[in-house]
């Protein structure tokens, strides 16, 4: 069975069709990109997947249960975190901060507890932080040390990126969702992320969805890859069946003029 | 134009701001009103203090200049002067025409404080009603122009004599406003003859102001040894020695805080307990507001609650309930009835965001108050009546009330560390890390696996739960409420309180407190200083205005939310933007 199976979504905003009768599935361990031009609801497919839209219509099954109308928060305690086109860190908190709150659906102690110092909530706070230091270590040097007690804000764009996928991981995610993961970032940078997303299935468990324009990523992280077109699934398969798909090309590109007359 | 030279237009412009100003201080009344309360004994009184102080501000602001890092800023030059004398000279003269204006039109149908006497006291005449114009004219504009170059002549001393020549006239000020103070605890010590010699009707007398301005003189050109000694004690390398050292400090504290209300007799104690229950349900507000970040302008809803619960389950005159319980015995209810209330107010209002949460808990607050005003809850509450013979606190040997202020003052105090343990232990938690989170950036602490909802529901039980045993301690204080005592004006000023010393943060909130309601006084309780009754909204105004201006994120601010005000300044690039403005490009060059 598939990790996340998705049948006939479709969402609208006004007249727009942002998704209109998508089916997509992905099976656990699995990377897979979703590509396609710009507006071609790659971001909108995202947000209903996380629950800040619900969807018009369709059904979300996740591990076998349709979360499609769940609120953001329960979805994510269900085990999907994503991150965001444009980096949505706290800017105030501290690089350590960031990944200590995601860690909030995986804890459970409560206002009492944290008054009275309970034994069980200096453990609990304990564990939180060494998990969070954990998780930022994945991203070798670049997050550790003095950074930790760094706000976000001050961070370099690279790692700002890099702070959101480790703040997405923290939740404990079984399905993580990645939007643009490399926007901004320098071939070299970018070969260095290339690799850690390529290595979140066998070391995290995590199974990967990856929004991405970079061609040269998607080819070297993608297991499968989906095409998007004004809401529309165009093309699903291997990267190399998917470039040289013509409908692709044409999304892309535009119909060539010999076509058209 | 270049930076620094002399900039005429801005002079006037600062000069007539200056003059308005004082026109405006001399219309509401306050020359009148405090010319009578010396500050210091046949020199200067509390009138002219009060208009005057803007005038060598302005001297002194005019000449300021924004510098750049990295860039030279222009040496002070004796234009400075100049500029301060010409704000003065516009100022005082713009004074002067409403003089005039006054004299020769009576203007009190109108602006009521606008009378002959004001006419003699600005022109430092004797007479009534033949005041001395020409003379007036020229004392009147060449103080003001003195005083204005006086500000302007501080920016060419070193900034140590600058800071020796404000703090020393300050301290004279302070040491003259605080007369009750000082007087009081010299007074407890038995030193009532040193008393007389350092005051005269609340002046200061000559000889002890010019010793206090030399001691001010000195000590404030000392950098700041003695705190930073505290601090070096309380951090001592060997854990058992801090360990010893904080000890020795909190016992030092102890006693002071026991042997404070003593020494400082029941009127000040009196003070200090209003200022505790103000600040109680000031770190209530702190945490809905500065740590949720919800803004609730309805807080003294659950002041009220808190208040009416104790006082229906305790007086005799409840008619509603009548097992008189002892006030200790109300507590748990309290804290009940305060939880439930939040849950009350909070449930339906919480999904709405910023202005929306405002205006909507600005509704609550009203419909609790007239509630408990209406006719139809009178047989529970009273109605307008209120509700009177409220017992006190029993304590074994006696029963403490409002005419025993030095233990209002303990409980006050008591309450108050329970509830900065509360703020700071929620703060540094799972449940304070998601409330900074939602404050941030809501949407996200959602995607992110943070119930909103149950999160605002939270810190709206915490901040109802603390105003309600304020409100407990209030009724217990005051012995009779009413729901006139609940008005709006409290929510705002607690608010205020909280933005003043500063969102977020317990020490500044406590600090804000102290300066707003235990030295200017809570909206209908005197504070230290009682000469500005009436002015005292004015003042809040004021300072509240200048805050947001001059330092948004309060006297002592949260390290979180003055990164969040100057985050432009912090970050490179925008620095880089902002000094891109005034460097031309040059054209050929090298």
């Amino acid at each position: 069975m598939a990790l996340l199976q998705i049948n006939g979504l479709r969402k609208s905003f006004g007249g727009v069709r942002a998704l209109d009768r998508v089916d997509f599935h992905i099976d656990a361990g699995e990377v897979v990109s979703v590509i396609g031009p710009n507006g071609a609801g790659k971001t909108s497919f995202f947000n209903v997947i996380s629950g800040m839209y619900p969807p018009d219509e369709g059904e979300i099954v996740f591990e076998g249960v349709d979360i499609s109308g769940w609120e953001p928060h329960d979805i994510t305690r269900g085990g999907i975190a994503r991150t965001f086109q444009n980096v949505r860190l706290f800017p105030n908190m501290t690089v350590l901060e960031n990944v200590m709150v995601a860690q909030h659906c995986r804890t459970r102690q409560g206002m009492m507890p944290a008054i009275f110092r309970t034994k069980a909530f200096r453990q609990e706070e304990a564990e939180i932080e060494e998990r969070a230091q954990e998780i930022l270590s994945f991203f070798g040097s670049r997050l550790v040390g003095y950074r930790f007690d760094q706000p976000a804000f001050m961070l370099s764009y690279a790692n700002r990126r890099r702070l959101e996928i480790a703040r997405a991981m923290a939740t404990q995610p079984r399905l993580l969702m990645l939007d643009e993961p490399v926007a901004g970032m320098n071939p070299r940078e970018t070969a260095e992320l290339t690799g850690l997303i390529s290595r979140m299935p066998a070391e995290r468990g995590l199974t990967v969805i990856v929004i991405e324009h970079d061609m040269k990523v998607v080819r070297d992280v993608s297991h499968r890859v989906v095409v998007l077109d004004h809401g529309v699934k165009i093309a699903e398969g291997s990267y190399e069946d998917v470039s040289n798909n013509e409908d692709v090309i044409e999304a892309y590109l535009g119909r060539p003029a010999k076509d058209r007359a | 134009m270049t930076r620094g030279e002399f900039d005429l237009r801005k002079v006037i412009r600062a000069g007539l701001i200056t003059g308005l100003v004082l026109c405006f201080i001399a219309a509401i009344g306050m020359v009148e009103d405090f010319d009578s309360r010396m500050m210091v004994t046949g020199i200067l009184s509390l009138g002219f203090l009060a208009l005057f102080w803007y005038v060598p501000l302005a001297g002194y602001n005019v000449g300021k200049e924004t510098v750049l890092e990295g860039m030279e800023a222009h040496p002070p030059t004796r234009q400075h002067i100049l500029a301060g004398l010409l704000v003065g000279l516009i100022g005082g003269t713009v004074l002067f025409g409403l003089v005039l204006v006054v004299h020769f039109r009576d203007l009190r149908r109108v602006f009521i404080r606008l009378s002959p006497l004001l006419v003699e006291l600005l022109t430092f005449s004797d007479n009534v009603a033949n005041p001395n114009l020409g003379r007036g004219a020229v004392a009147l504009i060449g103080i003001s122009a003195a005083l204005g170059a006086i500000g302007g002549a501080l920016h060419l001393v070193s900034p140590v004599l600058r800071r020796r020549i404000v703090v020393a006239p300050a301290a004279v000020i302070a040491f003259a406003l605080l007369e009750d103070v000082v007087g009081q605890i010299l007074r407890s010590f038995g030193l009532s003859s040193l008393v007389r010699q350092l005051y005269r009707n609340g002046a200061v007398r000559l000889i002890p102001a010019i010793v206090v301005l030399g001691l001010a003189f000195y000590l404030a050109g000392r950098e700041r040894k003695e705190t930073s000694r505290v601090r070096d004690f309380l951090a001592a390398e060997d854990p058992k020695q801090r360990t010893k050292n904080s000890l020795i400090v909190g016992v030092i504290a102890a006693v002071v805080i026991i042997a404070a209300p003593w020494v400082l007799g029941s009127l000040l104690s009196e003070i200090l307990a209003t200022t505790g229950i103000f600040l109680l349900m000031a770190l209530g507000l702190n945490i809905v507001v500065g740590f949720a970040g919800l803004l609730d302008l309805g807080y003294v809803a659950f002041f009220a609650v808190g208040a009416y619960t104790s006082a229906v389950l305790s007086s005799p005159l409840s008619p509603f309930f009548k097992p008189e319980w002892p006030w200790w015995y109300t507590l748990p209810f309290v804290v009940v009835v305060g939880v439930f209330a939040g849950i009350m107010v909070g449930t339906p209002v919480i999904r709405l965001r910023g202005d929306y949460l405002a205006i909507v808990t600005l509704g609550f607050g009203e419909i609790v108050r007239i509630t408990f005003l209406s006719d139809a809850a009178a047989p529970w509450f009273g109605g307008a009546g209120g509700i009177r013979q409220i017992p006190g606190i029993p304590l074994g040997f006696d029963t403490i009330s409002g005419s025993d202020p030095q233990y209002i003052f303990y409980f006050a105090f008591a309450l108050l560390l329970l509830a900065a343990w509360v703020s700071h232990a929620l703060l540094n938690s799972r449940v304070g890390r998601a409330w900074t989170a939602m404050r941030e950036d809501e949407s996200v602490a959602e995607v992110m696996g943070i119930d909103t909802v149950r999160s605002k529901l939270s810190a709206f039980i915490v901040g109802a739960v603390l105003a309600a045993l304020g409100g407990a301690l209030f009724s217990a204080k005051l012995g009779s409420i009413f729901p006139t005592s609940f008005e709006l004006l409290i929510s705002i000023v607690i608010l205020v309180v909280v933005i003043v010393g500063g969102m977020g943060n317990i020490i500044g909130v406590a600090v804000g407190a102290v300066v707003l309601i235990g030295v200017l006084g809570g909206p209908r309780q005197p504070g230290l200083l009682q000469e500005f009754g009436e002015f005292k909204l004015l003042i809040y105004g004021v300072i509240l205005v200048y805050m947001m201006l001059q330092r948004p994120e309060g006297l002592v601010p949260s390290v979180r939310r003055q990164r969040e005000l100057h985050q432009d300044e912090f970050t490179q690039d925008a620095w880089l933007d902002k000094a891109g403005d005034f460097t031309e490009p040059t054209a050929g060059g090298s």
